[in-house]
């Protein structure tokens, strides 16, 4: 402590220690992520088929348990690699395939009532996780097809078997603007 | 009746990128003409060793990485990329020195990287940079220029004939009659010894604008430049910026004090001050990609450049401050997004 | 709003055009076998009204409009339905439901039209007497100008712009009309006018088209209307553009999340104007229009007037047949065209052109270098986009890096195409960029249905479990004799 010139050098540095401490703990304070928004993101990445091939019974259900650790993040067949790769990247994990376990990756399909052989039971309807079964008791019902999202659900309960899986109707080709 | 199918438009320009990169070549005549007439052939024997160099070098890297050689073999990129090499190496370097230099340009500033389009750097700069760092005597080793030393330009061909091949034969001494200090490196040296301004401007590596030999060579790169301009294959804000970012420094500490510093005049017509704006700044692979952006990116350049000469190691700084600005391209691109017809002004 | 009126950037082309304006619009004759798309043009398709075997005569509605978006489709000749079924045709999706009509040969218009007394019909009236006769704008993009005219009707004073720049090589059907039928474009613009309660109306022709504009300023001046006025443009590619064409002529820039009419402009196209024109006249809905076909692989270029479903055939066939080996057959100009792959495609509100291109119309096939970030595209694209940064972003799928660099706004011009020396296709690539983004953006939105769906769902069931429970408490308690 004989050289004067280090006194500087340390009020520098226990200034820029005092300055940026503070600055660190404001930053704690006032800029923390919201309470719990991890469910909420997870969500937001899973295709909301609820299809429970994941073994959860929905979607929000399954992003739950990823979030409390409980879930891996190859579960989602449905989403495929694309979703695991999304999850991977918010969780900060090591990206992986799909575990076969739970299923395989196909496209889109909406499911089809045959509406000749419906009876009309209603036993499907609260089977569908997104209501999109419409029908009564004792009047046939059919699948909207916009709002299916192919979870199969709705399959074992029928109990006539009139309700498969088919590939959806050709979407509308999107527009573009184009010169004149 | 059945027709073909293709996607639309249906009908191109037809402009090529060896269209862009022959023009370039072609406006790079007059300042290797204009080279070999002051400071001697060793231009023509630069050339002479990068362009094989690179053309074999670039079919090697091709060969290696699997791709068809023949079209970027004729792009005429690489040729370039060897050209603006020997044109920015002094014409005495031995050969092995530009075989060297033009080869990392190839391998490491060009297809490391993954070839045509995608060097984050300007290849050549690359080579020079390292043979300037690595090789530093014989980098700033030129000849006097013709006219400002009792030497013939034949005596001067034999000189360079010799050094080419031999290198520095006879020990440092034996060349000091015929090469010496750039106008840059004897403004550096003699401002570092205290000398006035007068007293540098008078030495023989000064002419009355820039350096004694490199006005010479500086105003034929500005009227290539202008080719470019014309012929549409380079735009203004590069050049203009990289000047301006030379200029204004320059103007501004001359006007404030000028016996520490050079006229403006004296930086734009001195090293690789042209060739460095319209030439090697304006490659666009590594440079920003809007135009606002590009005119960031060449400020950055001419004002870097200035920066370097006036308080740098080097006597010049284009390379360096072309390969910085490089760096800071993909940064100057996040910034510079221009607005988007029917978006807000950003 | 921005105030831009300098046109931005854009190209100088070879217009192409002298060929086809040397004589008159003339009829090509009614086909043998009409094929009527359901689909005219802009991708949505209306449902058939008649069934194989019904008589229908010109003017006989066969497909109705089931919604805003789509456009009504009427028999273009008299005769009997063939079939209704899956033919080729121009649409993007390069096929669709057609109704085949045989003609009878005797051209018998429907029963009942007559003129509409188009200045005693309220406004509301009129625009339905647009929508039903099934008009859609001629410009290419065929949209239901119905619609438009609706859209525009709700808002106060609006800026009515009649595009007659018709900016891409080749195409001059426009040109013609206005040569020819300047007053009906004038008077369709009247109409419209009333139909939207727009308060001006300026006609833009590009300035390489005197003789158009002569014409225009002698049928303005014989309608001696103030709210109409004549506006010069310079002869740029895609000086024609929607936005950019409203940009240029009123100085407003229309903000990229909404449509012109939201800003107070609307924006219809000549033909379409002599469309609602002719329907005013006569009360004939949308049955022809016209139709340049062109190009050196053409005998005699012209510009024809077709019945909508006319195989392009039967067009190439009234203009000289072909000649000297053609390849390419385009639907539309040759920046954004689409090429046919077959000449029985027939003809639908959105062609506006046909181009039978030899190789000497064509560019040699493309020798694709890397990008070499140049930047000549970014000079030239008129949505002020950066093509090589957007064509990285393509190559990465970057889905966010493709927002930043305004996929959305592109308008699939062409211009970047054209400009570049490494020959990339950069509108190929964004437009397959631009459909992935549209089915990505879909696949959204359905699943935040489907998750809003859901947590209903969840929310009716725990409440019928809650409401059960309750119940058979309740049940207990009053079989046990009361509350405890």
């Amino acid at each position: 402590m004989s050289d004067p010139s280090l006194v500087p050098a340390m009020l520098v540095a226990a200034g820029l220690a005092v300055t940026v401490g503070s600055a660190l703990g404001w930053a704690a304070v006032r800029l923390r992520p919201n309470a719990d928004p991890l469910v909420e993101r997870i969500d937001a990445l899973l295709p909301q088929t609820q299809c429970g091939q994941c073994r959860h019974p929905g979607c929000r259900p399954y992003a739950e348990a990823v979030a409390r650790g409980d879930a891996e993040i190859d579960q989602c067949p449905p989403g495929g690699d694309a979703t695991v790769r999304a999850l991977a990247e918010l969780l900060g994990r090591e990206p992986r395939s799909l575990d076969p376990a739970f299923g395989v990756t196909a496209p889109r399909q909406v499911a089809v009532i045959d509406e000749a052989r419906c009876i009309g039971c209603a036993l499907c309807l609260p089977a569908c996780p997104v209501d999109a079964i419409v029908g009564a008791p004792r009047f046939v019902h059919t699948v909207i097809e916009q709002q299916c999202t192919g979870c199969a659900l709705c399959l074992p309960p029928c109990p006539v078997d009139c309700i498969e899986l088919r590939a959806p109707r050709a979407a509308e080709p999107p527009g573009g603007r184009r010169a004149a | 009746m059945r027709f073909e199918t293709a996607a639309a438009p249906h009908v191109i320009a037809g402009y090529t990128v060896p269209r862009v990169m022959y023009q370039v070549l072609l406006a790079l005549l007059p300042v290797t003409l204009v080279q070999v007439f002051v400071h001697g052939p060793g231009a023509l024997l630069q050339l002479a060793v990068g362009v094989p160099t690179a053309l074999a070098c670039e079919a090697l890297a091709l060969r290696l990485r699997g791709r068809a050689a023949r079209p970027f073999l004729r792009d005429g990129s690489v040729i370039v990329t060897a050209a603006l090499l020997a044109l920015a190496v002094p014409p005495l370097l031995p050969w092995w020195l530009m075989l060297l230099g033009t080869a990392i340009a190839v391998l490491l500033g060009k297809h490391a990287y993954g070839g045509l389009g995608y060097n984050p750097f300007n290849p050549a700069m690359v080579g020079y940079a390292v043979l300037l760092v690595s090789f530093p005597l014989e980098m700033t080793r030129w000849p006097v220029p013709l006219g400002t030393a009792a030497i013939e330009w034949s005596e001067l061909a034999r000189l360079t004939w010799q050094s080419f091949i031999h290198g520095p034969v006879g020990g440092p001494g034996a060349w000091d009659a015929y090469t010496g200090a750039t106008a840059l490196d004897a403004l550096r040296t003699g401002l570092g010894q205290r000398y006035t301004m007068e007293e540098i401007l008078a030495q023989q590596a000064f002419g009355s604008l820039g350096g004694a030999g490199s006005q010479w060579i500086n105003a034929a790169a500005l009227a290539g430049g202008a080719y470019l301009l014309a012929r549409g294959i380079v735009r203004w804000h590069i050049p203009a910026s990289v000047l301006a970012g030379i200029a204004l420094p320059a103007a501004t500490m001359h006007a404030l004090d000028p016996g520490a510093h050079a006229a403006a005049s004296f930086q734009l017509f001195s090293g690789a001050t042209m060739l460095g704006a319209f030439f090697i700044a304006t490659d666009p692979v590594s440079a920003a990609t809007s135009d606002r952006g590009r005119l960031f990116y060449g400020a950055g350049i001419g004002s870097i450049t200035w920066l370097i000469r006036t308080w740098g190691g080097y006597p010049d700084g284009v390379a360096f401050a072309v390969l910085l600005m490089n760096l800071a391209a993909p940064l100057i691109d996040r910034y510079t997004v221009p607005r988007i017809h029917g978006h807000a002004g950003r | 709003m921005f105030d831009r009126r300098e046109f931005p950037s854009g190209l100088q082309l070879v217009p192409h055009k002298a060929a086809a304006l040397e004589r008159a619009i003339f009829e090509a004759p009614a086909p043998t076998l009409a094929t009527v798309a359901l689909e005219q043009g802009n991708g949505r398709e209306a449902r058939p009204t008649v069934s194989a075997g019904d008589r229908v005569r010109v003017g006989t509605l066969i497909g109705r409009a089931m919604d805003e978006g789509t456009v009504a489709v009427h028999a273009s000749i008299a005769g009997i339905v063939r079939a209704i079924e899956v033919r080729e045709t121009a649409s993007r999706a390069g096929q669709g439901l057609c109704i085949v009509i045989e003609n009878d040969g005797s051209d018998q218009n429907e029963p009942g039209l007559e003129m509409v007394e188009w200045d005693s019909l309220s406004p509301e009236m009129l625009v339905d007497r647009i929508r039903a006769a099934g008009i859609a704008g001629l410009g290419g993009a065929a949209f239901p100008t119905a619609a438009k005219l609706a859209a525009a009707s709700r808002r106060p004073a609006t800026h009515l712009v009649l595009n007659g720049a018709e900016c891409e090589p080749w195409i001059c059907c426009d040109d013609a009309l206005m040569r020819e039928r300047a007053a009906d474009v004038v008077l369709g613009g009247q109409v419209m006018l009333r139909a939207s309660g727009a308060a001006r109306c300026t006609i833009a022709v590009e300035d390489d088209k005197p003789e158009a504009i002569a014409a225009l300023e002698s049928a303005l001046a014989a309608a001696a209307d103030p709210r109409l006025e004549l506006r010069l443009l310079g002869a740029t590619y895609p000086a024609g553009a929607e936005r950019q064409l409203l940009a240029v002529v009123t100085g407003t820039e229309i903000p990229h999340d909404a449509y012109p009419t939201d800003v107070g402009l609307l924006c219809q196209n000549v033909g379409t104007a002599a469309a609602v024109a002719s329907l005013v006249r006569t009360g004939m809905p949308a049955t022809r229009r016209v139709v340049t076909v062109t190009g050196s692989g053409v005998g005699r270029p012209g510009n024809v007037e077709a019945r909508y479903g006319t195989p392009i055939a039967d067009l190439v066939a009234a203009c000289g047949g072909y000649r000297s080996d053609p390849r390419r057959l385009i639907a539309g100009g040759s920046m954004t065209g689409r090429a046919l792959p077959c000449d029985a495609v027939p003809v639908t509100q959105a062609v506006n052109c046909i181009i039978a291109a030899t190789a000497e119309d064509l560019s040699p096939p493309r020798r694709e270098m890397p990008c070499i970030r140049c930047g000549d595209c970014a000079g030239v694209c008129p949505a002020g986009l950066l093509p090589q940064s957007l064509l990285r972003a393509a190559g990465a799928d970057d889905a966010e890096l493709l927002e930043t660099f305004g996929l959305a706004d592109c308008i699939e011009c062409g211009c970047c195409d054209y400009v570049c020396p490494s020959q990339i296709p950069l509108t190929a690539r964004f437009r397959s960029a631009r459909a992935a983004r549209a089915l990505r953006l879909d696949e959204q939105r359905r699943a935040a249905e489907a998750r809003e769906r859901y947590a209903r769902h969840e929310r009716r069931l725990a409440e019928a479990a809650a409401a059960e429970r309750e119940a058979f408490e309740a049940a207990r308690r009053r079989a046990r004799g009361g509350p405890e």
